[in-house]
């Protein structure tokens, strides 16, 4: 069904098919939503569980997720602005914002990545206790929609190269950016709730 | 017989467990040859791949669904005959103490997750976009790749008895009895992966009907105008998708527990079991509703047809259908009144888990006052409707009960329990799905089943539903705990326990007869050839049956509640027939194996993960991560139906004005 | 006098022990029969009149010739018929409701307030039961031995799986899991021989779990008390390590017990996170630790 819904909305709506497409992405993330939501649930009851081994404050290295935090909204920011682009029709514009997004994001990632190991490295590991089992797992979940989502992005860019902006297209780029900027909302209580809080209230 | 297979044949095949294994080797090996002999000799495999595996389309999806679920209504059943032969006399030894774990374990996790769950969405599938007026669902690729995730994820838990051992810790799996500490091995990893795969595939059809209902119904169907039983499926996905994700956790941080050293649940490091058993209750009580709603559903559009009467209170139906949805959330903790929350937490559970049973008991008497002066037809659908009301409402007045904290204290975990549950889940989720199952057989596959043979499985299976469930109420209420593989004989329990079983042997008698039916009916059924088998009152009863690939040449348009109903009452049947000048091209969504195939990766990876085969599982992970990016990378979802080809079909089936 | 006559002497009845929710014997579980009791009438209420509208229903408007029932295809509102189904459903749940929350808390409190409690610590072990009783210095496994008309503070815990305990005739369960103690008042009112059994899935012997609850007077509940004290048979940390072994192992008496042996097992598996600084009202949960247990002995 290529039908045109109005040429007054946006490129990514304007067929009907693509935005039906859109609507269930945004009923997935409720359940994404509630996912972490668990998660952070479980967080909150056993971070205190800490068996006598490394404490938050103990493992919580501001400058890191300071920085951390930096790239991850750095790179919703430009992620905007090749929805933007998108939107305006143009395709070079979009591709090159979408490999800034995916550089911003490699960068968290990678930032993330040390900071694990180097956790290891001083006996803050995932079977420790209750706490770190959280951590790790609240963290990480969070690190692997991040990494899928540095593929997608990928994914998707090499679409843009190939076809234009085409509605399918159009469909695809927004959605992989909904589900960017959802990750760093989900990141910004990650922040707060895990980082913040642990280097404030220990 | 070498020593490495000996020693295979015991650690894995556990050929040394007795001959219960031994039959279930023998029964799959003959089913297993009998359908590729099958297959071959009729030169099918190419139709099994081309009709059925890469299949989009959700009736062929409903009808793979409903196959799937009998054949798990028949392991889940014998499960139980196992249990209740076990269990009729005190002191047996039938089943030893481990088998029988695992045979209440497999029971349990099958009938709610690998029967009634797939039930429910082979009615999902095969009714909704019919009522609606649709041309398919909204994502049918993501329906496909639903139906394979289920497949695969229930073939893996249903492996577990004849390779590796079948989990056995119960349903509800708590810790800290399903660490590595009290419960090593891999049965209880075939429990969390089984169900984990599964459960992704449910999630998905959670959104996948929800966004169809929303945004796909036939123009001038506003909600208020839509039959009930795509009401019941709308809440009903409301609750998937905010449940399913608490399931996936629990599932999940158990399994980091058990493979890779976590200590979530765990007894030592700072574990706490509690957690899960929260996390596993916040989806659990919703998921009784997510299968009851449906069944209301049934119950709403069955009576209505039969009784040849409009549905009474059709709003307030629609309220209670949306309260319950809602109150569902609210209850979870009367699952463990008894694990100490104190009095503050148990007295807000008890009040809300009987304020939900306000908008149930509402349900019932609009049904009945639908009977009210109408005209009752004692079909088979019909009677199963029946019988669900006074099951259900004993059910419902044991589970206020229940409700009662202070009473709890005394049911809990007792055989009142199972009595309350199996009468909700038998009475009113099983009776539900028979009466969807019958009324919307001849849609599905141009024939009715047999009403003679049909009558006596329903008497058999009702007589035997409440002789087997009755007596339990009273040896709960005589202090028999659940989950207990014998009992002393000094208790004065035999008796009632003996009786239970009878009613167990009943009900299975009357699935024989059910079985009986269909395949007699293959053969003599009553051919439905208006499409109207029931002189019926929604949409899906305007087209052929069973319906072309396309459901409706045109879309029509709908002006009241009961559309069709009112359309024959007016005497313009004719306004639903195809006109030439109406039928366009259409688009159709393209077939695909990917969904199939995807579903053998995630088959691999949860074997990998079951046994600690790291490579299994990264290579399986990796095949489902291929599909993926296959389809990405693809840019025909669809093709093109021409209008001419719709019309000949139109014509042949009688249906072009 | 040897135990084992002292134990046929209070033995009564069936050997394995009165065992019906519906006979009471004490005042716990004479509040939850009431309960049950005052919730079946209230639902009836409901489903009675459902279940004989639904016979009437079916008989009088089949549809065969001839009927003479009226036929009203379209009838389908009535705001009569909508105020009474849900308001009386609302009206009997208030009801229900109200007493439930009296009930639920009053039993977090012990049954009579007249007569000085006693204290029985639980752990629930694969596959027994351990039963020490701090206020009189012994132990036991798999035998319980409690005076009439006292009422006592089972504190339980347990030492691996999640489990429930349960004396039917008695009184309701209460969960014993590992790092916890939670507190179930119970207390028999008259004499006799009680069924006990573990109430929640343990693994492979969980039917084996059944223990013996002997209720006698206070008189015979001390002499028992006193010759088993003069049992040379202590309850030693190698003897207790040995019960942490999956097994069933019937009946045991320990004429003594490490006094701190309960606050550890339960701080050793996490108690140290369930200490409550602000215990809420109606709460069953008891905070342990060794500490607080030394601190005691002092």
């Amino acid at each position: 069904m290529a039908s045109v819904v109005s040429n007054l909305r946006t490129p990514e709506y304007r067929s009907a098919y693509q935005a039906l497409k859109i609507t269930g992405f945004w009923v997935f993330l409720a359940t994404d939503m509630l996912l972490f939501g668990c998660l952070f649930a479980t967080y909150l009851v056993l971070r205190t569980h800490t068996d006598g081994g490394p404490t938050p404050i103990q493992i919580f290295d501001i400058p890191g997720f300071t920085l951390e935090t930096f790239f991850l909204l750095t790179s919703s920011f430009t992620g905007g602005i090749a929805t933007w682009a998108m939107r305006s029709g143009r395709q070079k514009q979009t591709v090159s914002w979408m490999l800034v997004t995916m550089m911003f994001g490699l960068a968290f990632i990678l930032l993330e990545a040390t900071e694990f190991a180097h956790d290891v490295t001083v006996g803050a590991t995932i079977g420790r206790s209750a706490f770190l089992s959280a951590f790790f797992t609240l963290v990480g979940t969070h690190g692997s929609h991040v990494s899928i989502g540095l593929v997608w992005m990928f994914l998707t860019m090499l679409q843009v190269l190939k076809h234009g902006i085409t509605p399918q297209t159009a469909r695809k780029v927004f959605v992989v950016n909904l589900y960017w900027h959802f990750l760093d909302v989900v990141w910004v209580f990650i922040f707060t709730v895990v980082y913040l809080s642990g280097v404030v209230l220990s | 017989m070498p020593a490495w297979f000996r020693d295979f044949a015991d650690h894995y095949l556990m050929w040394n467990e007795g001959y219960l294994i031994w039959i279930s080797d023998i029964l799959i090996l003959l089913v297993s040859l009998g359908i590729v002999f099958t297959l071959t000799y009729l030169k099918k495999w190419k139709w099994l791949w081309k009709e059925w595996l890469t299949t989009v389309d959700h009736k062929k999806i409903g009808i793979m669904y409903l196959i799937c679920a009998l054949l798990m209504f028949f392991r889940g059943g014998v499960d139980a005959l196992l249990l209740r032969t076990q269990l009729a006399l005190p002191g047996e030894h039938f089943l030893s103490a481990e088998h029988y774990d695992q045979i209440f374990t497999t029971h349990g996790t099958i009938m709610i997750l690998f029967m009634a769950m797939p039930f429910m969405f082979a009615l999902f599938n095969v009714a909704v976009p019919l009522q609606i007026g649709a041309r398919d669902v909204a994502f049918p690729y993501l329906n496909a790749l639903s139906f394979w995730l289920f497949f695969f994820g229930a073939l893996l838990f249903n492996l577990s008895f004849v390779f590796g051992g079948s989990p056995d810790a119960g349903w509800t799996s708590y810790p800290p009895l399903t660490e590595n500490a009290f419960d090593p091995g891999p049965g209880e990893n075939f429990y969390l992966l089984g169900i984990q795969i599964s459960g992704i595939g449910s999630i998905a059809t959670g959104i996948n009907f929800l966004v169809t209902i929303l945004k796909m119904r036939a123009p001038g169907m506003t909600l208020m105008k839509m039959p009930l039983f795509s009401w019941s499926v709308l809440a009903s996905c409301i609750i998937i998708i905010f449940a399913f994700p608490a399931l996936a956790v629990a599932l999940g941080l158990l399994m980091m527990d058990r493979l890779f050293g976590a200590h979530f649940f765990t007894m030592y490091h700072g574990g706490d079991p509690m957690m899960f058993v929260n996390l596993f209750w916040v989806w659990g009580h919703p998921e009784v509703y997510i299968v009851v709603l449906p069944a209301y559903g049934v119950y709403s559009e069955v009576i209505a047809t039969f009784a040849r009467k409009r549905i009474f209170g059709y709003t307030s139906m629609v309220i209670s259908l949306m309260l319950i949805a809602v109150i569902s959330y609210f209850v979870w903790a009367h699952h463990f009144f008894t694990m100490g929350a104190g009095a503050d937490v148990n007295t807000f559970f008890a009040i809300a888990t009987m304020a939900v049973g306000i908008p149930t008991g509402v349900k019932a008497f609009n049904w009945l006052f639908t009977m009210f002066r109408g005209r009752i037809q004692f079909k088979l659908p019909m009677l199963w409707a029946l019988a669900a009301i006074p099951a259900f409402a004993i059910g419902g007045a044991t589970g206020v009960m229940l409700a009662t904290a202070p009473g709890d204290y005394q049911y809990h975990n007792s055989y009142f329990l199972v009595a309350h549950f199996h009468q909700m889940l038998i009475g009113a989720v099983v009776f539900g799905y028979l009466a969807g199952m019958y009324y919307w057989w001849p849609k599905m596959f141009g024939f009715k089943l047999d009403e003679r043979l049909g009558k006596i499985a329903f008497w058999l299976f009702n007589i035997g539903f409440y002789v087997g469930f009755m007596p339990m109420y009273f040896l709960g209420l005589n202090g028999m705990q659940r989950r207990m593989y014998t009992y002393p004989s000094d208790m004065g329990w035999g008796t009632l326990n003996f009786v239970a079983t009878i009613g167990a042997y009943l009900m299975g008698l009357g699935f024989l007869f059910i079985v009986a039916q269909v395949l007699y009916s293959i053969r003599y059924g009553e051919r439905d050839i208006t499409g109207d088998a029931w002189d019926g009152r929604t949409l899906e009863w305007s087209i052929p049956s069973p319906a072309p690939a396309y459901n409706f040449a045109v879309i029509p348009t709908i002006h009241d509640r009961d559309a069709w109903w009112e359309l024959k009452q007016r005497g313009e049947a004719d306004a639903y027939k195809t006109r030439r000048e109406d039928v366009h091209d259409i688009h159709m969504p393209k077939p695909s194996g990917r969904p199939f195939l995807a579903g053998v990766g995630f088959f691999f990876a949860g074997m990998g993960f079951v046994f600690e085969w790291r490579w299994l599982a990264v290579l399986g992970l990796l095949g489902v991560v291929a599909c993926l990016i296959s389809r990405a990378l693809d840019d025909e979802e669809e093709y093109e139906m021409k209008a001419d080809d719709i019309i000949e079909t139109e014509a042949k089936l009688g249906r072009l004005i | 006098m040897s135990h084992a006559a002292l134990s046929s002497r209070i033995l009564l009845t069936v050997q394995g022990g009165l065992s019906s929710v519906l006979k009471p014997a004490g005042p716990v579980a004479g509040q939850e029969l009431k309960i049950i009791a005052g919730s079946l009438i209230l639902t009836m209420i409901v489903v009675v009149p459902v279940i004989v509208l639904f016979g009437f229903i079916l008989w009088r408007y089949r549809d065969k010739q001839d009927n003479p029932a009226r036929y009203d295809p379209e009838w389908s509102e009535s705001k009569v018929l909508e105020i009474a189904w849900w308001g009386i459903p609302i009206v009997i749940i208030g009801i229900l409701g109200a007493y439930t929350a009296k009930v639920t808390y009053a039993l977090t409190r012990p049954p009579v307030t007249d007569v000085k409690p006693m204290t029985i610590d639980v752990t629930s072990l694969d596959w027994k039961w351990l039963f020490e009783y701090p206020d009189q210095g012994v132990a036991t496994v798999n035998e319980l031995v409690i005076p009439v008309g006292v009422p006592v503070a089972f504190d339980l815990t347990a030492d691996g799986p999640m489990n429930s305990f349960w004396i039917p005739s008695l009184g309701g369960q209460e969960y014993a899991m590992p790092g916890m103690v939670m507190r179930l008042w119970l207390e028999a009112s008259r004499p006799g021989v009680y069924y006990g059994h573990a109430a929640n899935f343990t693994g492979q012997q969980f039917a084996g779990m059944q223990f013996k609850v002997v209720a006698t007077s206070r008189a015979a509940f001390s002499e028992w008390v006193r010759q088993l004290k003069q049992v040379d048979h202590p309850l030693t940390v190698t003897l207790y390590s040995q019960l942490r072994q999956p097994s069933e192992i019937g009946v045991q008496l320990y004429s003594s017990y490490p006094r701190d042996l309960f606050a550890e097992v339960v701080w050793r598996e996490g108690g140290q996170y369930m200490v409550d600084s602000m215990p809420s009202l109606g709460s069953t949960h008891v905070s342990v630790s060794p500490v607080m247990v030394n601190a005691m002995n002092q």
